[in-house]
């Protein structure tokens, strides 16, 4: 009976090709906008994470002051080198102390200027940050301890300064200070908030403390943890030790933060999966359109089928079975949308994708949950024209024109 | 066409179709339209019955009623005994599958469908297998007479020759009663005679029990049984 009503369905929407079409086009393109967006949204996410992988997840960012969003802080002293070398000596669990001091400032080569951030710090803060050099050498061990006049650039920086030439050997300006850049950072490319990762000069702390900033602070101190450690209990350490050196009452909240890269991960993870659903729920209204498309199709189809109904029932149909009729063949149109939905969505995630250079991840759990959910429709919606062709009553239906 | 008996009485004994105090009534109160107004009738096993009367006496809504297609007001229609009065919608779908098959003035096939698969949608509900359907579907057009034209969609087949597929798919599950509704009353005259009798010869040749409606004297005159109905109830019956 099924087979039977399955051949009959589609003969049906053959018969009415182009309306069955036009019904359907609800659900096609709902399928393929709820799966473009979730194939797409799973790339960003994917981008994301990797990045953040990139930059290590162990990393741990110790500022001064309460939390208080991005780029604030408030008047909690700032860190000192010799809070860095204590770090060092009595937290076996840290790979690399990177204390690092930032401010912005006009680089100027020649005739070019560029306008960037100029960070002190050490070599400690390569391994922190995952940064390798493109070219030339990180800073010497005399160079850190005299505060030298030297420094190394980002891809971005020497792009607006120097062209395509080498900048290993040339001199720049910084404010008063005329520097000789020893080494040029590979190139990272845009961060996962939009920031140019690339635009930015490095130079050894003490030579920022002494020659520019005119101070002892250490605005950040960047820390890896070593693979294998406990990042709860260093991070624990990191902060008995801190409160310790700050002289902080038992009683008393920390006047720094140390802020957790895996935290920062699956925040921004979850923002995109946040963004990600969201946009798949607006899609799935289209779907939901397509549904009542079909119901209104079905509700003509019927009324244009009676006499056929009224002979059915006539000879001995029962009830339930022109249900399942009509029923079958609500399915079988949105099933068939479903698919044609599909096809569309992987024909246009990939375009998307490469447009705008996220990685295309296939997840069939998704293209499967579309597919059902479309045959779901179809059996929601095609429900209340099957059962009024049910339950019609066959001496009226035979006289219907 | 022998002498029959006097009222809707049979010659023999053994009603197949037994109808007591039927009575049909449409709407309520002052508007309440008595279709049927208390009749009896039997009809045997075997019988070729024809059902004559002006309209609005009555004799649609009966035949309704012993197609299972409508239940009466008040009475009792058996069937084998069975009171059809007691089975649900479904009950009367599978007795209507079984053991009627149907004529209609207006031949009733589906349209876009070739003639053998229209034959073949009775014994589709009633579940047989793909080849035995095949092969009783084309035994049945055989016996009509259009072999030939199996693979024909009504479209492309005159009335006579619709008729006689619908003819072809009353017969297909071998029912017990086939009950037509003015089947020659969209056909001429030479049609008309074909088709009665074709419906003798079922009658004679299988058993098949006749019940038909007609306004015309001279195909009534096919049967051996007049039923007349006037005004909601069976007036008298003439047999030739």
């Amino acid at each position: 009976m099924l087979g039977n009503s399955l051949l009959l369905a589609l003969r049906e929407i053959r018969r009415n090709a182009l309306r069955s079409f036009l019904t359907i086009l609800g659900i096609v393109i709902g399928v393929a906008a709820v799966i473009v967006m979730v194939t797409l949204g799973q790339g960003a996410t994917a981008q994301v994470r990797s990045q953040i992988q990139a930059l290590g997840t162990n990393l741990l960012i110790v500022r001064p002051g309460q939390r208080m969003g991005p780029g604030m802080s408030s008047d909690a002293p700032r860190f000192s080198l010799a809070d860095a070398a204590a770090l060092r000596r009595e937290v076996p669990a840290l790979a690399a102390v990177a204390p690092a001091a930032s401010a912005a400032m006009t680089a100027v080569a020649g005739n070019q200027n560029w306008s960037t951030s100029v960070t002190g710090t050490d070599n400690a803060y390569l391994a922190a940050r995952s940064w390798t050099l493109a070219a030339g050498r990180p800073f010497t061990d005399s160079e850190l301890r005299a505060g030298r006049a030297v420094c190394i650039i980002g891809a971005s920086v020497r792009r607006e300064l120097f062209g395509a030439l080498d900048p290993v050997g040339q001199r720049l300006r910084l404010k008063k200070l005329s520097c000789e850049i020893v080494g040029l950072l590979e190139a990272k490319g845009q961060s996962s908030m939009g920031m140019d990762q690339d635009d930015l000069v490095l130079m050894p702390i003490r030579t920022l403390q002494r020659r520019i900033a005119g101070d002892q602070d250490v605005d950040v101190i960047y820390l890896s943890v070593r693979p294998g450690r406990s990042m709860d209990r260093t991070i624990a350490d990191v902060e008995r030790l801190l409160r310790e050196r700050r002289h902080i009452g038992v009683l008393d909240d920390d006047d720094f933060t140390v802020r957790d890269m895996r935290e920062i991960a699956s925040m921004l993870a979850g923002t995109t999966t946040v963004l990600t659903s969201l946009l798949g729920a607006v899609a799935s209204v289209s779907l939901l359109v397509g549904g009542i498309g079909i119901m209104n199709i079905m509700l003509v189809s019927v009324t244009e089928r009676t006499r056929e109904i009224g002979i059915r029932l006539a000879i001995g149909a029962r009830e339930r079975e022109v249900l399942m009729q009509f029923l079958v063949e609500a399915v079988v149109l949105s099933s068939f949308g479903g698919l044609l939905g599909i096809l569309l969505a992987l024909g246009a995630a990939l375009l998307l994708a490469g447009a705008l250079k996220v990685p295309f991840i296939l997840d069939g759990g998704i293209i499967a949950l579309a597919f059902l959910f479309s045959a779901a429709v179809g059996i929601l919606f095609g429900w209340v024209p099957a059962r009024r062709a049910a339950r019609l009553d066959p001496i009226e239906a035979l006289r219907h024109e | 066409m022998d002498a029959g008996a006097a009222s809707g009485q049979p010659p023999g004994s053994g009603a197949l179709i037994e109808l007591r105090g039927v009575t049909k009534v449409y709407g309520r109160g002052s508007a309440a339209m008595h279709a049927l107004r208390g009749i009896d009738l039997d009809i045997a096993a075997g019988e070729m019955v024809a059902v004559m009367g002006p309209s609005g006496s009555g004799k649609s809504t009966a035949m309704n009623i012993l197609g299972c297609l409508d239940a009466p007001t008040s009475g009792t229609y058996r069937f084998r005994g069975l009171d059809v009065g007691g089975l649900s919608r479904d009950q009367r779908a599978l007795l209507r599958r079984h053991a009627l098959g149907f004529v209609f003035q207006g031949f009733n096939l589906l349209a876009r469908t070739t003639a053998l698969e229209n034959v073949e949608l009775p014994l589709i509900y009633q579940r047989v297998s793909g080849p035995d359907r095949r092969r009783r579907a084309v035994e049945a057009l055989a016996a009509v007479g259009l072999t030939a034209w199996a693979r024909h969609t009504p479209a492309e087949l005159s009335g006579g020759q619709q008729q006689r597929v619908a003819i072809a798919r009353a017969l297909v599950t071998d029912p017990a009663v086939i009950l037509a509704d003015e089947p020659t009353g969209n056909l001429d005259t030479a049609r008309s005679r074909e088709i009665m009798d074709l419906l003798c010869a079922m009658n004679r040749e299988r058993g098949i029990t006749v019940v038909m409606i007609t306004h015309e004297p001279d195909m009534a005159a096919y049967a051996r049984r007049v039923v007349h109905f006037l005004d909601g109830l069976v007036a008298g019956a003439a047999g030739e």
